[in-house]
C-alpha cells in the first residue's frame, strides 16, 4: 500500500510570511491600512526619538530632581525619608521571599532600578555620593531582606503586621516629633486608650466575641498606644533626633505617595462600612449611607477639596485650624470612600445567600458572619474594581494642585512661576510628570491582574 | 424549675436595632447642630451673610468667554448662568467627540490588523494611566500656549489660523435671506419624513426594495437646494477671520483654554469609552456573528443589525457613567482658567465674599447634571429590560 507523501501547508500560510498575511495584509484594504499606519508610526517614532534625545531640554527636570522627589523637605533631614524608603525596600525583599508572584517581579525591578541609578554615569544636580549610597542601600536591603526571610521561613502573618507597623512608623518618622509636655502626652494616651476600649468593647459585645479575645486586643492596643504616645512622641520629642517637619514643606513624590497611601488606607474601611450601611435594614443608617454616597458621587472632587479647604473651617469653632495636607486628605478620603462603597456593594450582592444561611446554621453571629464569611468573598469578587479605584485615587491626588499643594504636578507647575529660563521647556516637564504617573499606575494595574490570577477570581 | 422568660432585653435584636438607630440619629443631628451653631456664630462675628440676596447685585468681574451676552455690569446670577452654559458647552461637545473617538478606537482595538489593533492599545494604555490634570496642563501650557504669536499664526487650509490666542476658523454667517431658507428647510424635513414613512410602508407591504434610506435624503437635498437658489442671494456666507492689529477679527474662535480642556477631556474619556466599546462587542457571543453570516447577511449588515444592538445593552450603562465623569471632570478647567461653572463660582466667592451660598449653588448645579445623566441611564435601562426575554 502506497502511502501518500506528507503534504506541507503552502509556505504562504505558515511561518513569518503566513503571520504577515493573516495579520497585516489579509485584504487589499488591510494592506493599505498597514502601509499607511506603519509609515506614519515609524515617522512619529523617529520624530519622538529625535526630540527626546537631541532637541528636548531636560534641564528643568534634572536640575530639580530633589524637588520632584521630596519637595522642600529640609536637606539635613532627608535621611529620614531615605531610612523609610530603605526600610520599605527591606520589607519588599521579605515579601518577595514570602509571597513571590507579582512581588517578586516588583522587588527585582526595584532592586535593579536602584542599582542602575546608584551606578549611573549621569550626574544631575545634587546627585552626590551620599545620594548614590542611599540608592545602593535600597538595592542591598531588598536582597538582604529576601535572603534573611528565605533563611528564616517567616510566617506571612508577621510580614503583614510588619507592613502595617512600618507604615505608621514611617509616617511618624517623616513627620517628626515636637516637644510636648508629659501632661499633654498622658492626656492623649488615656484619651485614645479610653476610645479604643469603648470601641473594642462595643464591637466585642455586639459581635459576641469571647471575652479572652477582646481582652487580648485591648492589651495589644494599649501597648501600642503606650509605645506610640509615651515612648515615641513624648520621648523623642525631648530629643532633637527627628524634629517636626511641617506638612507645608512636604512635596513632590513624597506628598503624592502620602496622599495616595493614607487616602487608600482610610477610604477602604470607610467604604466597607458605607457599603454595609447601605445594605442595612435600619432605615436611618441606610438613609444616611445612601445620602452620603450619592451626594459625594454627584459632585466633582474639586468641589470637595474646595469644601474642606474653605467651607469646613466656617463650620468649626474659631481658632481650630488644621493643616492643609490633612484637609486635602479628608476630601480625597470622602470622595474615594463613596466610590469604594459602591464597588464593595457590588461584591456583597455577589455572595450567595446560602453562604449566610450556612454561617448562621453553624452558629456564627451576624457580626462574625459578615467578618469571616461574607466580606472575604465579597472583596475577592471585586478586586479589579477596588484596585481600579485605588488607581483613580492615585491619579486624583494631582487635584491638590488646585488648592495650592506642591505634589509632583504642583512642583512641575511651580518651576515656571517667575522663572523665564525654563519657559520653553513646559512640554518636557509635563511629559516627565506624565511618565512618573504612568509607571506607578501601570504597575498597579499589572499587580491587580496578577492578583486576580493568583486568587482565581472567576475560575472557582 | 426552668421557665422561659423570653430573650433578655440586651440580647433582643429589635431593641438593639432601635438603640443603634437612635444613637446614629442623635449623633448626626448633634453634629449638624454643632456645625450650624458654629457657622452662625462665625457669621455674626465676621459679618458674613448667608442669604442669596446678593445674586441680584452687579458682578463686576469680566469673564473670558461666554456663549450668551455678558458684561461685568450684569448680575451675579447672570455670571453664574454664563458658567453653567460654558460647562454645558464643554460637556456636550466633549461627550459627542469622545463617543466618536471611543467607538473608532474601540473598533480599531478589535481589528484583524495587528498594527491597527496594537496602536489603539498603546493609545489606551498611555492615556488611561496618566492623570487628566497632567494632560490638561500639557495641552494648555505646552501645546496651546506654545503656539506662535498671532502675527506668525500657522495658516492651515480653510483658512484655519493657529496661534497662542487660539484657533480661528471660517464660520457660517446668516444673511437677511436666511429666514426664507429656513422655511424651505422645514418643508424639506417634513417631505423627507413623509417619504421615508411611505417608502418603509411600501417596502414592508410589497417586499420590493424601495430605497427607504436614499429616497428621503435625495428629496431633502433637492428641496434645500431649490430653496438656496430661490433665495435672494445666498442665505449663508463664509465669515473669514482677518488678522487685525492685535488679534483676528471675524470667523469662529476656539480659545486656548477651551481648546485645551476639550482636547484633554475628549482624549481621556475616549480611551475609557474605547475599552467599554471593545468589552461590549466582545460580550456578544461568536455564534451570533456566525449565524448572521450563515443566513446571508453581509459583514456590514451583521455588525449593524446583529452585533451592535446586542452590544449596546452592555455598552450603554458604563458609557453613561463616563459621560457623567466627563461632565464632572470639566471642573478641572479651573486649573487652566476656562470660565466654567466652578471657575466662575470661585471668582464669585472672591468677589462677593459669600462662600457658603455660592458653594451650595455650585454643588446643586453639579448634582443636577449628575442626576440628569443618572435619569438618562435609568430610562435606557428600563427600555432595554422590556426588550429582554
Amino acid at each position: 500500500m502506497a502511502t501518500t507523501p506528507e503534504v506541507l501547508p503552502p509556505s504562504t500560510s505558515v511561518g513569518i510570511v503566513g503571520w504577515l498575511r493573516a495579520n497585516l495584509f489579509s485584504t487589499a484594504l488591510n494592506a493599505a491600512f498597514t502601509v499607511v499606519t506603519g509609515v506614519l508610526s515609524v515617522l512619529m517614532l523617529v520624530a519622538i526619538f529625535r526630540w527626546v534625545v537631541f532637541s528636548a531640554d531636560w534641564s528643568p527636570v534634572t536640575e530639580s530632581l530633589k524637588l520632584f522627589l521630596v519637595g522642600q523637605y529640609p536637606t539635613e533631614e532627608l535621611w529620614r525619608v531615605g531610612a523609610v524608603v530603605v526600610g520599605a525596600a527591606a520589607l519588599m525583599g521579605v515579601s518577595w521571599a514570602v509571597w513571590g508572584g507579582v512581588l517578586r517581579t516588583f522587588a527585582r525591578i526595584m532592586a535593579a532600578g536602584s542599582l542602575i541609578v546608584a551606578l549611573s554615569p549621569l550626574e544631575p544636580a545634587g546627585f552626590d555620593l551620599a545620594v548614590r549610597a542611599w540608592y545602593l542601600g535600597g538595592a542591598a536591603s531588598i536582597v538582604l531582606g529576601f535572603a534573611l526571610a528565605r533563611a528564616a521561613a517567616l510566617d506571612p502573618k508577621w510580614v503583614m503586621r510588619a507592613w502595617v507597623l512600618g507604615f505608621f512608623l514611617g509616617m511618624a518618622l517623616i513627620w517628626g516629633f515636637e516637644e510636648t509636655s508629659l501632661g499633654e502626652s498622658l492626656r492623649g494616651f488615656f484619651g485614645a486608650g479610653a476610645a479604643l476600649t469603648v470601641v473594642l468593647g462595643v464591637a466585642g459585645w455586639v459581635g459576641r466575641f469571647p471575652a479572652g479575645v477582646v481582652l487580648r486586643w485591648l492589651a495589644w492596643g494599649w501597648g501600642a498606644l503606650f509605645l506610640v504616645t509615651i515612648v515615641m512622641f513624648w520621648g523623642l520629642g525631648q530629643t532633637d533626633i527627628a524634629p517636626r517637619v511641617g506638612t507645608s514643606r512636604w512635596g513632590g513624590l513624597l506628598l503624592t505617595f502620602v496622599l495616595a497611601l493614607v487616602g487608600i488606607a482610610a477610604s477602604f474601611p470607610i467604604g466597607v462600612l458605607l457599603a454595609l450601611g447601605r445594605r442595612s435594614r435600619l432605615p436611618v443608617l441606610k438613609g444616611f449611607s445612601i445620602t452620603f454616597i450619592e451626594l459625594v458621587r454627584g459632585v466633582p472632587l474639586v468641589t470637595l477639596l474646595f469644601m474642606t479647604v474653605i467651607i469646613v473651617p466656617l463650620f468649626l469653632p474659631r481658632g481650630t485650624s488644621f493643616d492643609l495636607v490633612l484637609r486635602a486628605l479628608f476630601a480625597i478620603t470622602l470622595f474615594s470612600s463613596a466610590y469604594m462603597a459602591e464597588n464593595i456593594r457590588g461584591g456583597l450582592a455577589a455572595v450567595p445567600l446560602g453562604q449566610i444561611e450556612g454561617a448562621k446554621a453553624l452558629g456564627l453571629g451576624g457580626f462574625q458572619t459578615m467578618l469571616f464569611i461574607v466580606l472575604p468573598q465579597a472583596l475577592r469578587a471585586v478586586i479589579p474594581a477596588i484596585v481600579g479605584q485605588f488607581i483613580s485615587l492615585f491619579k486624583d491626588t494631582t487635584l491638590v494642585v488646585i488648592v495650592g499643594l506642591l505634589d509632583v504636578l504642583g512642583i512641575g507647575k511651580a518651576l515656571f512661576l517667575g522663572n523665564v529660563r525654563w519657559f520653553g521647556a513646559q512640554a518636557e516637564v509635563y511629559l516627565f510628570i506624565a511618565a512618573v504617573f504612568w509607571v506607578f499606575t501601570f504597575a498597579m494595574a499589572y499587580a491587580s491582574r496578577k492578583l486576580e490570577d493568583t486568587l482565581g477570581v472567576g475560575t472557582r | 424549675m426552668l421557665t422561659y422568660r423570653g430573650i433578655p432585653l440586651w440580647r433582643d435584636v429589635r431593641v438593639l436595632q432601635a438603640i443603634g438607630q437612635l444613637v446614629s440619629v442623635v449623633f448626626v443631628v448633634s453634629l449638624l447642630v454643632f456645625f450650624v451653631a458654629n457657622l452662625r456664630s462665625a457669621a455674626d462675628e465676621r459679618g458674613l451673610s448667608l442669604g442669596f440676596d446678593f445674586l441680584g447685585q452687579e458682578a463686576g468681574f469680566p469673564i473670558g468667554e461666554s456663549v450668551i451676552d455678558y458684561d461685568p455690569g450684569d448680575s451675579f446670577l447672570h455670571a453664574f448662568a454664563v458658567g453653567i452654559i460654558n460647562t454645558l458647552k464643554a460637556a456636550v461637545l466633549g461627550v459627542l467627540l469622545a463617543t466618536v473617538l471611543g467607538i473608532v478606537v474601540g473598533l480599531a482595538r478589535l481589528s484583524s490588523n495587528w498594527l491597527v489593533r496594537n496602536l489603539a492599545g498603546v493609545y489606551i494604555q498611555i492615556i488611561r494611566n496618566v492623570p487628566l490634570l497632567v494632560q490638561l496642563f500639557f495641552w494648555y501650557f505646552a501645546v496651546f500656549q506654545a503656539l506662535p504669536l498671532v502675527q506668525q499664526a500657522i495658516r492651515l487650509p480653510g483658512p484655519v489660523y493657529l496661534s497662542n490666542r487660539g484657533l480661528f476658523f471660517v464660520s457660517p454667517q446668516a444673511t437677511p435671506s436666511f429666514d426664507a431658507w429656513v422655511a424651505y428647510l422645514a418643508a424639506a424635513l417634513a417631505v423627507a419624513a413623509a417619504l421615508r414613512f411611505a417608502l418603509r410602508w411600501r417596502e414592508q407591504r410589497t417586499g420590493r426594495p424601495s430605497h427607504a434610506v436614499v429616497g428621503p435624503w435625495l428629496a431633502f437635498a433637492a428641496i434645500a437646494a431649490a430653496g438656496w437658489l430661490a433665495a435672494d442671494g445666498s442665505p449663508v456666507v463664509r465669515n473669514v477671520p482677518v488678522l487685525g492689529e492685535f488679534n483676528f477679527a471675524g470667523g469662529g474662535r476656539i480659545t486656548p483654554e477651551f481648546g485645551a480642556l476639550l482636547v484633554g477631556l475628549v482624549l481621556y474619556t475616549g480611551a475609557f469609552i474605547a475599552e467599554i466599546v471593545r468589552a461590549g462587542v466582545q460580550s456578544v457571543s461568536r455564534g451570533q456573528r456566525e449565524a448572521a453570516l450563515a443566513v446571508g447577511l453581509s459583514n456590514a449588515q451583521t455588525t449593524r443589525l446583529v452585533i451592535f444592538p446586542q452590544a449596546l445593552r452592555v455598552i450603554v450603562p458604563p458609557l453613561i457613567s463616563q459621560y457623567l465623569n466627563l461632565t464632572k471632570n470639566s471642573s478641572l478647567a479651573v486649573a487652566i482658567a476656562y470660565p466654567e461653572l466652578f471657575t466662575v463660582g470661585r471668582t464669585m466667592i472672591n468677589q462677593a465674599g459669600r462662600a457658603l451660598p455660592i458653594f451650595l449653588l455650585i454643588m446643586a448645579a453639579y448634582l443636577a447634571m449628575s442626576l440628569t445623566w443618572a435619569a438618562v441611564g435609568n430610562l435606557y435601562n428600563r427600555r432595554v429590560q422590556m426588550v429582554e426575554r
